[in-house]
């Protein structure tokens, strides 16, 4: 077999002069993380508010939550880049529209990157905050409307902080999935780890030590976070209280 | 707000869309679903092998493919399946494979992992004392497993199987980075060739949507139906 091996090639200068090839893939990993955080704090918020509508006893507030669920649910996330892309702009009215058409480069493919990701992860966000509230005792509900408390009261300082500690390991895969999805960004011309890999690949023709190094570090940033969401959890634990064993889901 | 739009392309390129895009999307995904099923239960009998290094691969595979976006897997096997198969058959060059092939590789080879954990908690949930009476009656492994644990585990997990797969049939719009022509690429075509890209991923989505949510709904169904009451 010929390949020609050649593990340097991360020291040498890229073809845009921006530095070397290693600093595409550092620069591209910060697209990375920085598109999976934005696009993290809108999933948890927007899935946060979905997932507690699901649960209230008004009927069509479940509706609502759950059309949202199977409307970001049933289309394929490539396919919600491109609308949040190339549809959504020509949508709005010319003016606004022509406004996001005409942003510099990166921040061009960055929002809309970052808002595709968060509302497609905030339904599935969503779908976990409700199984974390349904999976609560409804004693807990009933005490809390005991003790006087209104519903929004029960929900904030009975339901929602217990249902957050329950479901803190399916979020934990639900991070590390938005951060691999923000590779999907590059079709769209974000220049994430991804795309900075195939870019290296296309200028440099070293395949594998390209690929390589994008496997790698997704692989340590899987650790770091595995690592994290773990402190977090013996962080907020509270003694006692036990942790739901996680059933087998369907999911990337 | 929709007067601009010309929706009649969808009906020019309607044929187009189903005959070649179409019929490629369903073809990867029933064959990355049924390579990556049978591939997934192998890796998760592997997992559960008391054969520690046989686990630890099987183990090692698994969090590998997920720990790495689909889309880096699938560049990964494009350039990779040629070396490998200069490899197995000997030759010198790389041999040349089409975009088709390998992502049908690519997907049967990524979904395996996630099938494999399916089957995996589908193996576990079925009680030891089953695989015990399987050997008292004189089975071995495979008898015990093939005839006993296998369908009752896939039973077991059908709706989860049939989730995945879901997604598996949504994700393959993935192929797009390899300018295959799915459902997806097909429509991408029609929409850069004739400027009507709002009306065409508009499209597209809709039918993604109609397909998708029609199967869940069925898995719905069917798990309602294969539930036992009282037993969760």
């Amino acid at each position: 077999m010929q390949y020609n091996w050649n593990w340097g090639i991360f020291f040498e200068p890229a073809p845009d002069g921006s530095g070397t090839y290693l600093w595409w893939l550092v620069s591209g990993l910060g697209w990375t993380l920085a598109t999976a955080l934005a696009a993290w704090l809108i999933a948890l918020a927007v899935g946060s508010v979905l997932g507690v509508l699901r649960t209230t006893p008004r009927r069509w507030l479940v509706r609502l939550g759950n059309g949202y669920v199977e409307l970001f649910r049933n289309v394929p996330l490539l396919v919600q880049m491109f609308l949040w892309f190339f549809v959504l702009p020509e949508l709005l009215p010319a003016a606004l529209g022509g406004a996001i058409k005409q942003m510099p480069p990166p921040w061009a493919a960055y929002v809309p990157a970052v808002l595709c990701l968060g509302f497609y992860t905030a339904a599935r966000v969503a779908e976990q905050v409700r199984a974390g509230i349904q999976s609560l005792p409804r004693g807990q509900n009933l005490a809390g409307t005991a003790l006087g408390l209104t519903v929004a009261q029960t929900y904030r300082f009975v339901l929602v902080p217990q249902a957050f500690r329950i479901i803190l390991p399916p979020l934990t895969s639900e991070f590390l999935n938005i951060i691999k999805n923000s590779s999907v960004a590059l079709t769209i011309g974000l220049m994430e780890l991804t795309a900075r890999a195939r870019a290296m690949q296309e200028f440099s023709f070293q395949v594998f030590e390209a690929f390589t190094a994008a496997t790698v570090i997704y692989i340590l940033v899987n650790i770091v976070v595995v690592l994290g969401m773990r402190w977090v959890e013996r962080k907020v634990a509270v003694p006692g209280l036990i942790a739901a064993g996680g059933a087998p889901q369907a999911g990337h | 707000m929709f007067a601009g739009f010309d929706w009649d392309v969808i009906w020019r390129s309607a044929p187009y869309l189903f005959r070649e895009g179409m019929t490629f999307t369903l073809t990867l995904t029933v064959l990355a679903m049924t390579g990556g099923i049978i591939l997934g239960t192998l890796l998760a009998m592997m997992r559960l092998s008391s054969i520690k290094p046989l686990a630890m691969l099987a183990g090692g595979y698994v969090n590998l493919m997920r720990s790495v976006p689909l889309i880096l897997v699938i560049f990964w096997f494009y350039f990779l399946v040629p070396y490998i198969g200069a490899w197995i058959i000997g030759a010198k060059e790389p041999v040349k494979v089409g975009a088709i092939l390998s992502s049908v590789i690519t997907f049967t080879l990524f979904e395996a992992a996630y099938y494999c954990e399916i089957m995996r908690a589908g193996i576990q949930s079925i009680p030891r004392g089953q695989v015990w009476a399987g050997y008292a009656l004189g089975l071995n492994y495979w008898q015990t497993m093939g005839t006993i644990v296998l369908p009752q585990a896939f039973r077991n997990m059908l709706p989860v199987l049939l989730t995945q797969t879901i997604i598996l049939f949504q994700d393959t719009s993935l192929v797009y980075v390899l300018s295959i022509t799915d459902f997806l690429g097909a429509a991408a075509k029609i929409a850069q060739r004739d400027g009507r890209l709002v009306e065409m991923y508009l499209f597209v989505a809709v039918v993604y949507f109609v397909i998708s949510f029609l199967l869940s709904w069925q898995v719905k169904r069917l798990q309602a139906r294969l539930a036992v009451p009282g037993r969760m």
